[in-house]
């Protein structure tokens, strides 16, 4: 692995540590066990910290360095988390995603004017860390937020460098043995003082004889520079963690090391005075300082964080990372990689059609019986390769956490929000494409929707608005629900607006559903005031517009007084669907199969547009009127009942010809304006069939259905 | 190399012999934790090690810390050259505690 890949690696796992960072940190006001999440927090930071060292990323190790330091104090109780602290903590994450983006783009060095954004966030930080600390405190933060300086106050006394050895278990395995480097060691210069630890050995029993458990603190004087010490230790490199102070480093360097070293913090301390890399005075003053921190921290916790810090060449820090990622057992994959087996396998589908099609009509069974077992494993195929493009839509709901908490301070509300069906899968270009009209629709309820506290109280409702966000999957469709419990649509103010704006005409009757619809209207907006949030009039008609792109649709509730709920309905893939062909005069159309109900026969009763199917009334669209098909009537013709966002509604067609593998392929831009057809497909025959787009379909009808649905009311149909 | 042991009283002493080293590895460890579990006090007498490698090191140090473990006794005695070496190279003689016929200096 070269450079550039790892330090890839490092920025994409620092991106997914700073996200985890900000969830903690939203959440961390909520959660049970506050503990841990702290622990996530302070994990996050110190991860980063690490890796960015390796690369020698300093700025980027400076300024986490403060960070982790007011974490530290957070995890020991000593710095109370408060909504401020959370702001700032929040802003720190912000910064350090700077920083990582402009590592991305080639700045791996400080540039000014990220420093100077860095400032004053550090200098608040030092606010928190300076409050509950002693005098001994100072020193350490400032030794390590400017590590370039040489000696100063702080620095140990000592003129020996400082080694510090963990032998890997197949040293010795390997043919070597680190008796020899310690005496080829001694050829470079003098061993002032050495320390064996045998912690690492294990129990009688456990203990492998040909495995090396030895770890070794030096003292050595000596001319030569870093390189040649490192080199001493070249052929084990792989097998042996080394660890070289120079001489007059700081006293937090050496409290770092010792923080890093698995073994417990005093008995190093301790080992380190013995073989006289600090004096008793220095350690006694740094442990105090650490004290104030982090009184010696847990075991369990120095190796934990150990994880993460102790690789000693970039490829190990990239392959621990990996590591990390291995518990999960997954990989990452480009997602051009796999758009390409997606279309891969959609030629597939098409050339397995043909097939499928030549054999029946070669009228061989040992041919038919072949192409049946194909298609069915193609069908397999499709159907994991997609799966592989579904993702959790949990991730872009917690990033609403950030918004909700950001905006909800701007607009000085009170806000919480609350998420469920988390788990809910979709296709990740959809996930891609919903995150704006999400946004929309999130910014929109909390800034018209929420009503200010006083308000709120006045109308006996907790002053504390709640925001849900909610998915769950319905006939073959995802359904994302943005609910709030706020003020609601004013339904007479709309319909005003409406006439004021000349979209409906006086005296017409329209229902709650389409008047609320009228608020996806272009230019329609209700506030009474605009914000910098929204109330500009654009916004929700945008919204719109981007769902209907992804073939899906919007629609909107609302209970004056109680709340709004909008509900964003989405097909799961828009890739390749179970389609089922009908026919029309010699036009054959695809129905996506998960919105069909069932089939029936159609008997005509003249001068109706509805039939009665099993005591419910079922609106009818003919397929012929609407696409203009005009010929001889079959004898026969079917019914295909369809359900989309709870309503049902037959299509009447000439003939159904069966299910179909559908991979959608988008209609050219000559065609966008089409409406009720969403894309095409190639049959197996070659020809073209139209996909149908139900919801659209249904909603030119719409007001026939919403006629006779009200028709329904008042005529209760023979059960 | 030999190994041979000699009972006096309730003391027992195991003689080394021969390379420390970690060819001999797997039949040293046997060797010293049956020495160091088998009475109250040992002693192992090092005269004859004529190679100590760090696969012997760890070995004496595990029979040590076994030792420790049970509040029995084990003492290095009659160190060789060729430990005192490693003894003094090493800083092991705390580790050990036990007296040495040529000092190590502290370190």
């Amino acid at each position: 692995m070269n450079l550039d890949q790892a330090l890839q690696t490092f920025i994409v796992e620092s991106r997914e540590l700073l996200e985890s960072m900000e969830s903690a940190l939203l959440g961390i006001q909520q959660a049970q066990d506050r503990c841990e999440a702290v622990n996530a927090i302070f994990r996050a930071a110190h991860t980063i910290k690490g890796s960015a060292g390796l690369f020698g990323l300093d700025h980027v190790v400076a300024f986490t360095h403060v960070l982790e330091s007011v974490l530290d104090g957070v995890r020991d109780g000593q710095v109370e988390i408060s909504d401020p602290l959370i702001t700032l903590l929040l802003s720190c994450g912000d910064h350090i995603g700077t920083l990582i983006d402009a590592i991305e783009a080639g700045k791996l060095e400080a540039d000014t004017a990220a420093t100077a954004a860095g400032e004053p966030l550090i200098a608040q930080l030092r606010a928190y860390l300076s409050a509950p600390a002693t005098h001994g405190i100072q020193p350490v933060v400032a030794s390590i937020a400017a590590p370039a300086a040489t000696a100063g106050p702080g620095s140990a006394e000592t003129d020996n460098w400082h080694i510090s050895l963990r032998f890997g278990p197949d040293v010795l395995k390997n043919g070597m043995d680190p008796l020899s480097f310690i005496r080829y060691l001694k050829k470079l210069g003098e061993i002032k003082g050495i320390e064996t630890l045998p912690d690492a050995i294990p129990a009688a029993a456990l203990m492998d004889p040909e495995s090396c458990y030895l770890g070794f603190e030096i003292a050595f004087a000596s001319n030569a520079d870093k390189a040649a010490i490192e080199n001493v230790f070249e052929f084990v490199r792989d097998d042996c963690k080394v660890r070289i102070l120079p001489p007059k480093s700081r006293v937090a360097e050496y409290m770092h090391l010792i923080g890093d070293l698995p073994e417990e913090d005093a008995r190093l301390g301790e080992m380190l005075v013995r073989c006289g890399s600090l004096s008793a005075h220095e350690l006694d003053a740094a442990l105090n300082t650490q004290s104030n921190t982090t009184p010696t921290p847990r075991i369990g916790d120095v190796l934990v964080e150990q994880g993460s810090v102790q690789p000693t060449v970039v490829e190990a820090a990239a392959a621990k990372q990996k590591q990390v990622k291995d518990l999960k057992a997954s990989i990452r994959v480009d997602a051009d990689k796999l758009d390409r087996l997606i279309n891969l396998i959609g030629e597939l589908i098409i050339a397995g059609a043909s097939t499928d099609l030549i054999a029946r009509r070669a009228r061989m069974p040992e041919l038919q019986e072949a192409t049946s077992t194909l298609s069915a494993l193609v069908e397999e195929v499709r159907d994991s390769a997609l799966q592989l493009r579904m993702v959790k839509i949990g991730a872009t709901f917690s990033r609403f956490q950030r918004v909700v908490h950001d905006v909800a301070r701007e607009l000085g509300k009170d806000i919480g929000l609350l998420v469920s069906g988390e788990d809910t899968e979709l296709d990740k270009t959809v996930v891609e494409k919903i995150g704006d009209p999400l946004m929309h629709l999130v910014r929109n309820a909390m800034d018209h929707g929420i009503e200010p506290a006083d308000v709120r109280v006045a109308r006996g409702k907790p002053a504390a608005g709640t925001l849900k966000l909610n998915a769950y999957h319905d006939s073959g469709s995802i359904v994302i629900e943005v609910s709030d419990d706020g003020g609601g649509l004013k339904r007479d103010r709309i319909l005003a607006k409406a006439l004021e704006r000349g979209l409906i005409e006086h005296g017409k009757h329209l229902s709650d559903d389409e008047i609320f619809g009228l608020i996806f209207e272009p230019g329609f907006s209700t506030a009474e005031q605009v914000t910098n949030l929204s109330g500009r009039g654009v916004g929700m008609d945008v919204v719109k517009r981007n769902i209907t792109a992804l073939r899906g649709s919007v629609s909107i509730a609302s209970k004056e007084g109680m709340g709004t709920t909008v509900t964003v309905r989405l097909p799961l893939t828009l890739a390749i669907i179970d389609g089922f062909l009908v026919g029309l005069d010699k036009s054959t159309f695809v129905v996506p199969l998960d919105m069909i109900e069932e089939c029936v026969e159609f008997s005509p009763e003249p001068g109706h547009d509805y039939v009665n199917l099993r005591g419910q009334v079922l609106p009818l669209i003919d397929l012929r009127a609407a696409f203009a098909i005009e010929c001889a009537v079959p004898r026969r013709r079917s019914i295909v009942v369809v359900r989309s966002a709870g309503h049902k509604a037959g299509l009447v067609v000439d003939a159904l010809l069966g299910e179909f593998q559908t991979v959608i392929k988008p209609l050219g831009k000559m065609f966008s304006h089409l409406k009720c057809i969403s894309g095409s497909t190639i049959l197996g025959s070659g020809e073209v069939a139209l996909i149908l787009d139900v919801p659209s379909l249904m909603q030119q009808a719409t007001h026939g259905i919403a006629s006779i649905a009200r028709m329904a009311e008042h005529l209760p149909l023979a059960a | 190399m030999t190994t041979s042991e000699k009972s006096e009283q309730a003391s027992r002493t195991l003689c080394l012999e021969g390379e420390l080293t970690i060819y001999r590895a797997t039949e040293l460890k046997q060797t010293l934790l049956a020495a160091a579990e088998a009475s109250a006090a040992v002693e192992i007498d090092l005269s004859g090690v004529t190679e100590l490698d760090s696969a012997g090191v760890q070995l004496l140090l595990l029979a040590k810390l076994t030792a420790n473990a049970g509040q029995r006794e084990l003492r290095l005695v009659s160190h060789s050259p060729a430990v005192l070496d490693v003894i003094e190279l090493l800083n092991l003689a705390p580790h050990f505690g036990d007296p040495l016929v040529m000092p190590t200096p502290a370190a």
